[in-house]
């Protein structure tokens, strides 16, 4: 019995002993000597156990008594959440390195921090759901803090912790109150036990916190108060971990527990999700406008992004959580394109994240330049990009659950949106000359980086990898 | 050729991506081969969509040359062309080469100018030819990508207000329709665009926040498209980024702009608004007429004061497209028959207008119309050329100008005789600008010290025209020559809509009877 649970987990377990193995190696030898190749042999890893995960993967199968669930849903989450994080490690080491961050600790703890959400996408019972969530909240702390002697960088932090440590208290007191409202935690168990006629106040309220809780992870306003000011503060390549992996598990988790427990009462937790979604995208889009740095204005972009990926959530359909989830991967494909420029911008050897800085940057580099392009439009969700379909998608779903108003909300959004993105473009096109024009140092890494996303986005019109088919068979083995 | 459209399609695009993979460098050399690739691609695209006119049966009502094929997410690409769409197809195969080579002059960044512009070709073509909704709409938005460039990037000094005006305005409206075009594929389960023609949109009324809707869903979904399309057009009240853009845009920017771009919304109008909502179409006529009237007389009047030729001309084209939507709505056979035709000799008129102030722009370096003044003394071909355009725009009989004001005009007064009344005003005062800035820019005596070395057209020029002058006199007196191509398809489109209406108003009584 006990083997065969550890079978099902096995993923985890090899990142797991991996990350601490691999921390007592380099506490013992050279330490920081050894962070390049921790950084290169974790991305390698993760990029392997997410093939692992992706071909070996079959069924739903259930360990340690339901708290652990391993299914389809579960399985596109975690490729999505380990390719992203080790593309960003592998794009970050340069310029950790050149900026002497690259401490052994660094890949490390996005290892334990992508343990986390794996355990996050899984969780079965809400006691996993929170261990899951506190093993990548607390890495993810440190890590926002990793840039000791900068003041930014440690308020970050700060910042990060109290208020994750707020929302991990309504979260638990949620779940706190859900427990003694239905007599058990588990969600299999949960979701036979709520149902449409007789749900009581005191589990709406439970349900309400959790939904607060979660919805601060994902930084759906009115939560998302710390997502500016860490992403602004943050190292620039934690900020890219930021604004990917964590994203997809947080969304993935939601929906987990939206669906898996409380399935039998789409009606009241819609109303909630609903509102997060308009609140998230029309502040998203208008308070991004005024912004003239770059990672605050991707921080924006991302709660925007995040509204209109809580659209499938609030459909509440199977068809939503498969344009969720194939919103989540266009999403989190676009931001790694977009954070691999951003992190080459810099001027002098200084990372640069002034927006006023690209000023006629296609004249000097246009083959970046072009991807960048292509970049925002698909961020805008203008066609032929795959942002376009992504939006797409979403829409579909929410026109079908009936959410017409919700749709039309985030179309006026999408408007709004488009500004700031065409503005980059501006800035980079047609933009005055500068006198003092960035420099972009590229690695090869951030260049594929770069280019690659930019390519995918353009051809996702002709073809898009059979993405479609394992997002319906993920929402499929969810929502049934 | 059974893909003959897909091919026509897509020569532009693949010489865009040949621009952009084997061509280094911003010399001279480099900038010659850009043009000459961009030309030879442009004329073999219009050599090629020959093919389609001659292949095209007039006699059919269905679409033709249909291709077919499974795309992504349960959509189709799908491509054909039917009686409607077939000539804006022509015009716009027939109008690229002659930018390409109006942009000779260009020095600015020539390969990625040529390459935006034709990838805008290989998208304004699947505007007309696309049979899905989806696909419809992803050729119908991305074409805001290059023209944002074109805009932005070789536009005149105010390049960046303009730019952004115009995609936004034309995103808004855009995304509107997209939600309506949701909708629509949520209710029929099919984006095919022969399907949804068949496919009765539910008109039974019902109230939204309180007020109620006459025609329920299909009036929604009209207006959805609406904002798309009358953004498009533009109409009155939504015109406004229109002579923003044109005076901005670069002189071959302009041309595309009035003489393709501004057909989508018209063509858009034909190919969803009136087949596929009926009763929405019927239930919002008398708004579109009066609006349509308004944009007649109200652009004209503005044109008047204007002191910057091409937002004059600008201004006439709203006026113009206002003569367009009015046609439309009339829907009966000369209406749309005269709509569509105006919107073909528009393209040829309007464009030959805004390569008049190119060449004279060109010289100068000014579109004040203060700047100019008698002309017609070193620029006897460019007056006599000049003269011919004006002519047009103001609807001479003889030239093409003429014949789609006076049909729609015609089909108009079947319908709502004051909404005529007040439209034809618009032919006295689209005579009164159009003369008035002929009589100040070409007149007079030549009495500024700049303009006195001034040259005529050059060869080049007089090539660009050629075939705007023919075409535009040859429809003016021969214009079965497109009445006969599209006939067929309007009749059947109007047979459609009258039955569609009347089962709707059967339906209605019966109901209410109960």
């Amino acid at each position: 019995m006990i083997q065969a649970d550890l079978t099902i987990i096995m993923p985890e377990i090899v990142l797991a002993i991996y990350a601490m193995a691999a921390l007592i190696g380099a506490v013992y030898t050279t330490k920081d000597g050894l962070a390049p190749v921790l950084v290169w042999t974790t991305a390698g890893l993760m990029a392997l156990l997410a093939i692992w995960i992706a071909t070996n993967g079959d069924g739903t199968n259930v360990a340690f008594n339901g708290m652990f669930v391993d299914d389809g849903f579960a399985r596109f989450a975690k490729v999505a959440i380990l390719l992203s994080a080790a593309a960003v490690l592998l794009m970050s080491q340069d310029y950790m390195a050149r900026r002497g961050l690259l401490r052994f600790e660094y890949p490390l703890l996005v290892a334990l921090a992508s343990v986390g959400m794996m355990m996050m996408v899984s969780a079965g019972d809400l006691m996993s759901l929170y261990m899951g969530l506190e093993l990548q909240s607390l890495s993810l702390y440190v890590v926002a803090a990793l840039r000791r002697d900068s003041a930014k960088s440690t308020e970050a932090g700060l910042k990060y912790f109290v208020l994750g440590a707020l929302s991990s208290g309504l979260l638990l007191y949620g779940a706190s109150l859900i427990y003694g409202f239905t007599g058990t935690t588990l969600f299999s168990g949960i979701i036979q036990t709520v149902h449409h006629d007789d749900v009581s106040l005191g589990l709406l309220f439970g349900l309400v916190l959790l939904i607060s809780g979660l919805a601060f992870k994902v930084s759906a306003v009115p939560f998302h108060m710390w997502t500016p000011d860490v992403y602004e503060g943050s190292p620039t390549p934690i900020t890219a971990f930021f604004a990917t992996a964590p994203k997809v598990a947080a969304m993935a988790l939601f929906a987990r527990v939206l669906h898996d427990a409380f399935g039998g009462v789409v009606k009241d937790w819609q109303q909630v999700i609903v509102l997060l979604s308009v609140l998230s995208m029309l502040l998203g889009a208008v308070a991004a406008i005024g912004q003239r740095d770059i990672k605050r204005l991707m921080a924006f972009s991302s709660i925007a992004h995040m509204g209109y990926a809580l659209i499938g959530l609030a459909a509440g359909t199977e068809m939503g959580v498969k344009a969720m989830l194939m919103y989540l991967a266009i999403y989190v494909t676009m931001n790694i394109g977009t954070f691999a420029f951003i992190l080459m911008m810099e001027r002098d050897g200084k990372p640069v994240t002034d927006i006023d800085a690209l000023r006629q940057y296609s004249k000097r580099d246009p083959g970046k330049a072009l991807a960048v392009l292509i970049l925002m439009f698909s961020l805008a969700g203008v066609p032929p990009m795959l942002g376009f379909f992504a939006k797409f998608g979403v829409w579909q779903a929410g026109v079908e659950a009936g959410l017409t108003g919700l749709v039309i909300a985030s179309a006026i959004a999408s408007v709004i949106g488009a500004f700031y993105y065409l503005r980059i473009v501006f800035y980079m096109y047609f933009g005055a000359e500068n006198e003092d024009p960035i420099e972009t140092r590229s690695t090869p890494v951030l260049w594929g980086a770069l280019m690659g996303s930019a390519a995918l986005m353009l051809i996702g019109v002709f073809y898009q990898f059979g993405i479609e088919g394992a997002a319906a068979a993920a929402a499929t083995t969810l929502v049934n | 050729m059974d893909n003959i459209l897909s091919i026509v399609t897509f020569i532009p695009a693949i010489a865009a991506g040949i621009l952009a993979l084997f061509l280094h460098g911003e010399d001279a050399a480099a900038q010659r081969n850009a043009k000459w690739v961009a030309l030879v691609a442009t004329t073999v695209t219009f050599l090629v969509s020959i093919g389609i006119y001659t292949g095209f049966d007039p006699s059919n009502t269905g679409f033709q040359m249909v291709e077919e094929g499974e795309w992504l997410m349960g959509l189709k690409y799908k491509m054909g062309v039917d009686g409607i769409s077939v000539l804006f197809v022509l015009l716009t195969t027939f109008i690229m080469p002659l930018t390409i080579l109006a942009s000779w002059n260009v020095e600015d960044r020539v390969k990625e100018y040529m390459i935006a512009f034709l990838l805008l070709e290989t998208l304004m073509l699947g505007v007309f030819m696309a049979l899905d909704l989806v696909l419809f709409y992803l050729f119908f938005e991305a074409g805001l990508i290059p023209m944002f460039l074109i805009i932005g990037i070789w536009g005149g000094a105010n390049r960046i207000y303009a730019s952004f005006k115009f995609f936004l305005y034309t995103f808004l409206g855009s995304v509107l329709m997209l939600v309506a075009m949701v909708a629509m594929y949520s209710d029929a389960g099919t984006a095919d665009i022969e399907a949804l023609m068949s496919h009765q949109f539910s008109s039974e009324g019902f109230s939204v926040l309180g007020i109620y809707i006459v025609g329920g869903m299909q009036t929604l979904m009209f207006i959805a498209f609406f904002a798309s399309f009358a953004v498009k057009m533009p109409m009155w009240p939504v015109h406004t980024w229109l002579p923003d853009a044109h005076v901005q845009a670069p002189t071959a920017g302009s041309v595309v702009l009035a003489a393709i771009l501004l057909k989508m919304g018209g063509y858009g109008f034909l190919r969803f608004s009136l087949p596929m909502f009926p009763v929405g179409s019927a239930v919002m006529t008398d708004v579109v007429l009066w609006m349509s009237a308004i944009a007649v007389v109200y652009t004209s009047l503005v044109a008047l004061v204007q002191e910057d030729m091409k937002k004059l001309i600008a201004y006439s084209s709203v006026a113009h497209m206002g003569f367009v939507t009015m046609g439309i709505f009339a829907a009966n056979q000369q209406g749309i028959d005269g709509a569509i035709f105006q919107m073909l000799s528009h393209g040829f008129i309007s464009a030959a207008l805004f390569l008049c102030v190119g060449v004279i722009y060109d010289r100068m370096h000014t579109r004040d119309i203060e700047a100019y003044g008698g002309l017609v003394i070193r620029m006897p071909a460019y007056a006599l050329v000049f003269m011919l355009f004006t002519m047009a725009n103001v609807g001479l009989p003889g030239t093409s100008g003429f014949i789609g004001e006076f049909l729609t005009l015609m089909g108009a007064f079947q319908v709502n005789t004051w909404v005529t009344a007040v439209a034809a005003t618009g032919v006295i005062f689209s005579a009164g600008y159009a003369l008035w800035l002929y009589r100040r820019v070409v007149f007079g005596d030549l009495i500024k010290e700049s303009l006195k070395a001034i040259t005529d057209m050059s060869s080049r020029e007089r090539l660009i025209f050629a075939p705007l002058i023919v075409m535009t006199i040859l429809l003016g007196v021969y214009p079965s020559l497109v009445t006969d191509v599209i006939g067929n398809s309007t009749a059947a489109l109007i047979s459609n809509y009258d039955t569609a209406l009347a089962a709707a108003e059967t339906a209605n009584q019966s109901a209410a009877s109960h």
